[in-house]
Parts: structure tokens; sequence; C-alpha cells
């Protein structure tokens, strides 16, 4: 099993994404992240798409992305060479018990306060998915009230961009 | 100039190329049927029995002419009748256009009357499918539509259409008809590798699909053939692709192919697969599927090549330009022991031969056989009938072997039968079993009313055969539902919509009421009774491998 992150530029209509998730669901892809994100164009949307299995699902994930007339490009972002990021809002239960650990942890992981009452804390990270498990982790000895992550976004290093296969 | 929305769908239509549209109306679509009305002297349109059937004929016109079908169906009921006829088009990849009417725009999503989310319902299903929201785009997304149908692999592609948006009013500026995506070649260096695996091989074998017909790349794979001396072989989608006669023609690989193909394959060490994608009915066992050969495998559509076989050299691109590039690469070789090991199984296969006298379901498609004109169509339904004629018959022109074969859709036949007529003009002649034809006789009263000249011929064991042979082989012999007690006497039956019909229970009886049959310019049924305990042989149990294979039920 290998993680795999194709980028596809997909046309910014009305029920791409449905297309798209679909295709991953009747042929049993087993997606791992997939977040939609808008792009420099208007007229074209970001699909990052996190994908765990064999090179050659990974090669059929990618010919059957290809066949949807709605994907305009499709580029396999290489691991060695790409950054990635997320986000993550952790609601945690604002305890004066637990308060100055869970400030700590923050701290030590540059987590913002978004929200503080007396009864609950709102923080936001950012980072890769791995800083990300791991403060969700840390914050597991305490009450966590609600989670929410954005999913996985990437972008290769350097000036190369997934545009110049785009085919529109 | 200022038209209707309905209006541009019918002039778009005409634009295109469009002579004939199968469908029937309704409230959501009645606006394009005004239309119809004010252009019937430019587009023919055709009422069928059921939105199935319409599905079916245009399918049927499209298998046999190459240019896609069109079906009109209304919103709700109409647009899901269409569904099973729109999945038969898709998994055998047929060029279809499906226009369905919708609720008025303001009304989507309400669940208002006979609103059905048909776009959401065919997903899957079709190559792509519109929801017009706004009347500009009508008549460019219509013609993307016949240009997606026919590019590359093709298939087919709805378009569902609001009732405000054929009632709007918009400029229509008429077009010449959209032509296909250019075809492309596959890539140099992987001519080339597969080049160099073919010139190494010591028992090539020439295999092809439906693809080797909608890409036309007959002369170039029988040049092939020469050059290096293969014998070749097709799936059922492939029959009728190159001329049954030919004398390097093994005929039919898979469940029930012809043994002598299923052998050439199992023991070639390279195969060169051409249009084809390798189901399962064809491989069987995948992990036992022709052991010692290296894979060449040649498709518009790259995700076929990996998919379910992994070959060994995956070429995505038009086959004709592909072959034409790879030709010249081949070297010419005489493979006299090859050719000797092909031939001792055609002895065996001949040795298996069912010489039974009387009217065996193999003397039955000789003797169809003996009154098929060389443009002649047949079209059959599913079952043993099916796979009788796929064995048994010849064809000597592309297109006019007419089946369902990646779905295997029961209740096809006669709606196709009627499709491929009007595309072709020609005599038509449809095999099916009594099961299937109890699925798709209402089209007898459109063959009746369009005067089709359509021999049906009805392979009556009384059975569903096809299930019932697997109940006698892998279950026991417990006919749980699959003996059809009915009474319908098929004769009365095609003269109740006004057809004309005989039954017949002797193979010279069943020649001379061929002879009337196609002297009869319009439908005529013979209702050919054969016994329910006949077998389709040989035959490669599903799952299993040629070490598998039965030839005679006894084995
Ligand atoms: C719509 C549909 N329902 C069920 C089947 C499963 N099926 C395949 S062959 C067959 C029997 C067909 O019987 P008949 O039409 O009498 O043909 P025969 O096999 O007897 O020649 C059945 C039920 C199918 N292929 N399609
Ligand atoms: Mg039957």
């Amino acid at each position: 099993m290998n993680r795999y992150t194709v980028a596809v530029l997909v046309r910014n209509q009305f029920g791409v994404l449905n297309r798209v998730t679909s295709m991953f669901r009747r042929r049993q892809f087993n997606i791992d992240a997939l977040t939609v994100s808008e792009t420099e164009s208007p007229d074209l949307s970001r699909i990052t798409v996190l994908f765990d299995g064999e090179p050659s699902m990974k090669r059929q994930l990618v010919d059957q992305l290809y066949k949807l007339p709605d994907v305009c490009s499709i580029h396999e972002l290489d691991a060695e060479n790409t950054v990635s990021s997320e986000l993550l809002l952790i609601k945690m239960e604002n305890d004066p018990v637990t308060r100055s650990d869970i400030r700590a942890a923050a701290e030590a992981y540059e987590a913002r306060t978004l929200d503080y009452t007396r009864d609950a804390i709102v923080m936001q990270i950012t980072g890769e998915s791995r800083r990300i498990d791991d403060f969700i982790n840390l914050m597991r000895d305490y009450k966590i009230l609600e989670i929410c992550r954005t999913g996985v976004v990437s972008l290769e290093r350097g000036s190369t961009t997934i545009r110049r296969d785009t085919r529109l | 100039m200022i038209l209707s929305g309905a209006d541009i769908v019918v002039r778009t239509l005409i634009e295109q190329g469009c002579e004939v549209v199968f469908g029937y109306p309704g409230g959501q679509i009645i606006n394009v049927y005004d239309s119809l009305y004010k252009y019937q002297d430019e587009l023919r349109h055709v009422l069928t029995a059921h939105e199935q059937g319409a599905a079916h004929a245009a399918d049927g016109y499209a298998r046999a002419t190459g240019k896609p079908g069109v079906v009109f169906a209304t919103s709700g009921p109409g647009a899901t009748n269409l569904v099973t006829g729109i999945a038969t088009a898709f998994l055998d990849s047929i060029p279809m256009i499906a226009i369905t009417g919708n609720v008025m725009n303001a009304q989507i999503g309400t669940d208002s009357f006979q609103e059905i989310d048909i776009t959401g319902i065919t997903l899957p299903i079709t190559k792509h499918n519109y929801f017009i929201g706004a009347i500009e785009q009508l008549a460019d997304t219509i013609r993307e539509a016949f240009r997606l149908a026919v590019s590359g692999r093709p298939g087919p592609v709805l378009i569902d259409i609001p009732k405000d948006i054929q009632q709007a009013k918009c400029d229509y500026e008429p077009q010449p008809p959209v032509t296909p995506d250019e075809r492309f070649p596959a890539k140099d260096v992987r001519i080339e590798q597969a080049a160099e695996c073919i010139n190494k091989a010591e028992r090539p074998f020439l295999y092809f699909g439906g693809g080797l017909l909608s890409s036309e790349a007959q002369d170039e794979l029988l040049e092939m053939a020469e050059r290096i001396d293969a014998p070749i072989g097709c799936s059922m989608m492939g029959l009728s692709g190159i001329p049954s006669g030919h004398p390097r023609f093994l005929g039919m690989q898979g469940m029930h192919g012809h043994y002598a193909c299923s052998m050439a394959m199992h023991h070639a060490d390279c195969i060169i697969a051409l249009g084809v994608r390798f189901n399962d009915r064809v491989t069987g066992n995948r992990a036992k599927f022709a052991p010692n050969a290296k894979i060449v495998h040649i498709d518009v559509d790259g995700s076929e090549l990996f998919k379910t076989v992994s070959a060994t050299h995956g070429l995505r691109g038009d086959l004709r330009l592909t072959l034409q590039k790879l030709l010249p690469l081949l070297r010419q070789t005489r493979r006299p022991t090859w050719q000797d090991m092909v031939e001792r199984f055609q002895t065996e296969e001949a040795g298996q031969r069912d010489l039974r006298d009387g009217l065996t379901p193999r003397n039955a498609m000789r003797a169809l056989d003996a009154h098929l004109g060389e443009n002649t169509p047949v079209v059959t339904d599913v079952g043993q009938h099916q796979m009788w004629a796929a064995q048994n018959l010849s064809f000597r022109r592309p297109r006019r072997f007419i089946s369902s074969g990646g779905l295997g859709t029961m209740g096809f036949g006669l709606g196709a039968a009627i499709g491929a007529q009007m595309g072709t003009g020609e005599h038509t002649v449809l095999v099916i079993g009594d099961g299937g034809f109890g699925m798709c006789l209402n089209e007898m009263a459109t063959a009746v009313s369009q005067r089709i000249p359509v021999v049906i011929l009805v392979l009556n064991n009384g059975v569903l055969g096809m299930v019932r042979q697997w109940q006698t082989l892998f279950f026991d012999k417990h006919y749980s539902n699959t003996v059809l007690d009915r009474k319908t006497d098929f004769v009365r039956l095609a003269e109740a919509f006004g057809a004309k019909g005989e039954a017949v229970a002797d193979l010279p009886g069943l020649d001379a009421a061929m002879g009337r049959a196609f002297a009869e310019n319009g439908p005529y049924l013979i209702d050919c009774a054969i016994s329910r305990d006949e077998f389709v042989l040989p035959m490669l149990p599903p799952g299993g491998s040629m070490d598998d294979i039965i030839v005679k039920v006894g084995d």
C-alpha cells in the first residue's frame, strides 16, 4: 500500500464533485481525504485526492478520472516535492483542572485560540496532517467536544503548476 | 433566428444529421413533440410501445450504422423506463443521445409531479449527462453530446431539458455537424516495445472486440495476421468485425466460445488484444487465463489496459492509427508449428460438433444461415439462443451481429431489431428466446405500425434455457422458476398484433417458413419448438479455466 496525492483540475460546474465521488464510490477506490477548492481561475476547481492503494489501483484511478469530461487536468503529486497543509478546528472542554495543560500543548503547537468561554476553548492549527494527528492525540487526554478538519491541500514546490496539462 | 427551446432541440438534431428519433411523449416533453409535428418532413419520429423499446431501438440503430441513435422520453416514469436501454448501450460502448423532458426549473428539487433526478440516476451509466439550466446552452450542449457520444470510446449521453427551457426563446444559428475528436495513435515508444514483443513471439494470437468495429481497423488487423502468421479470435462484441469465413478466423472466445479459439488463446505466448476489455465472461479465472502469454493490449480507453488483466504492453490510442504504425515494425514470418497446433485444435473442435439430425439448435441456426444475405443484420436477445446464434451464424459485413454483450439485457431484441432495420433498410432477423420475447413483445405493435421487415425466430424451448442450463450443471437440476408453464400462442399473438406468423416443428418446415418470412414486407414470427434439454457447449464454468472446459454434457 502506498499513499498518493492526486490533484485534479475540474470544470467549475454544478455537480462535478458528485461525478468524481460517484465514480470513486462505484469503483470502490479507497479515498482517504478529498478537498475541493477554488483556484486561480474562476472556470476551474481543484480537487485534491488522498488515496491509499497499490500502484495498479492508482493508475486505474487516474485513468478513470481522465474519462470524465469535466476533468481538465490530473497530476500526481510527488511526495518528496510537495508542500501540503490542512487546517484543524478543535473545541475543548474548559475545565480549570486541565486548562493549563491544554494551553501548554497549544503553545507548543502554535495553536491559535479563536474562542474562549467559561466552558469551552476553540483552537485552530494548520500544518501537515501528521502534525494535526499528533495534536489531536495529545488532546485526547482531555475532553474533546468537537473536531473539524479541512482535509489536505497540496502544491508542488518551485514554479511548476498542474495547469500545464490542462485541456479545456 | 429566434426559436423556442423545443424547436432548437429538433433543429439541432436535424443539423447534426439525425434522421430518426425513437420515443414516447408526455407532459414534460410535449413542447418538443409539438416541434416534431412542425418539422415532421425533416425528422422522423417512431412511437414505440414502451420507452425501453425506444432506447433499445436507438441502440440497435447505432450498432447497425455507427451513428448515434436518438431517443426521447418524458420526465419521471418515461425517463426511468430508459434506464435499462441506456445501461445496455453504456456497457457495450454504443453512441446514443437520450433526451428527456423535466419539470420547470422553478419546480426542480420539490418532488413535483413526475419529477425525477434522471441525471443523478444515469450518472454511472452514461458517458456524460447534462441538465439544461439556461436556454442559451441548449444547442451547443446537444452538439457537444453528439461529439462526446462518438469520440474516443463511444457511449450514451443524456440531456435533461426542463419544460420552461423548451418554451423559452433564444437565437439559433444552424451549424455544421460536429466532427469527432481527433484520433491519435499510441506513443511511438510503446509501439516499438509492442513490436519487439510480437516479433519475439512464437505463438501470437490476435484477439479483437467491439473496439475494432468502432475504429474500423479490419484491414489493418487482417494485414497484421498475414504478416505475423497468426490466428484470429474475437469476443462476442467483435463478431461480424471480420468475415466469419476468413481462413484465419477461429471464432468467438469466452464462456461459450469456439473450442479452437479458446485453445489457441490459452496456448498463445503473445496475445495481441485489440479493442477488448477482458470481461470475466471472456477470461474465466483470471489467474489461469492464458498462463504463458504476454499481452499487448491496444485500446482507445487507457483505463482498460491494466484493469482486469495486466497487460505486458498497454497502448492507449486509436486502433487503426496505432496498427498502421505498428505494422511496418513487424517481421514477416511463417509459423508452421503454431499453425499445425491451431489446426489440431480445429480438428478437435470438429470432432465435438453436434451432428444430430432434426430440429436441434445448431441445425436451426444453419437453416437460418442459408437465408442470410451479405448485409442481413442479425439481432439476438439474451440466453441460449443468443449463444447458438453467435456460434453458428456467419457474418460477412461489420455491424451485422447485434447483441447485448456487457449488460446481457433480456428484452433487448425486438426494439434493437426495429432500430437496426431502420438504420440499414435491410430485411432483419431477430433470434430470440420465449422468455425474452415475453419481455419485449409489446414492440410487435411498433414493428407492425412501422411495417418493419423482420423475421422473428423464437427458439421456443418452454424454459429460461440459459438459467436452466446452470441449474442442470451446478444446482442438481433444481429447476427453480425456469420452466415457463405458459399457454402463450406466439403465432396467434403475432396475428393479434396484426403481424403474420407460423409455428414449425421440423427442419424442412423451418426452412420453408423462413422463405415465406423473408418474402413478407413486415414482421413475420416463426415459433420454432426446440427441446428444453439442449445445452450451449462448450462451456467454461464461471470462474473456471481451460482445464474445466465442458465440451459434452456427461463429461
Ligand atoms: C432482464 C434480464 N433478466 C434476467 C436475466 C437472466 N437471464 C439470462 S438468460 C435467461 C434466460 C433466457 O430465457 P429465454 O429468453 O427463453 O432464452 P433461452 O435461454 O431459453 O434461449 C435469463 C433469465 C437477464 N439476462 N436479463
Ligand atoms: Mg427459452
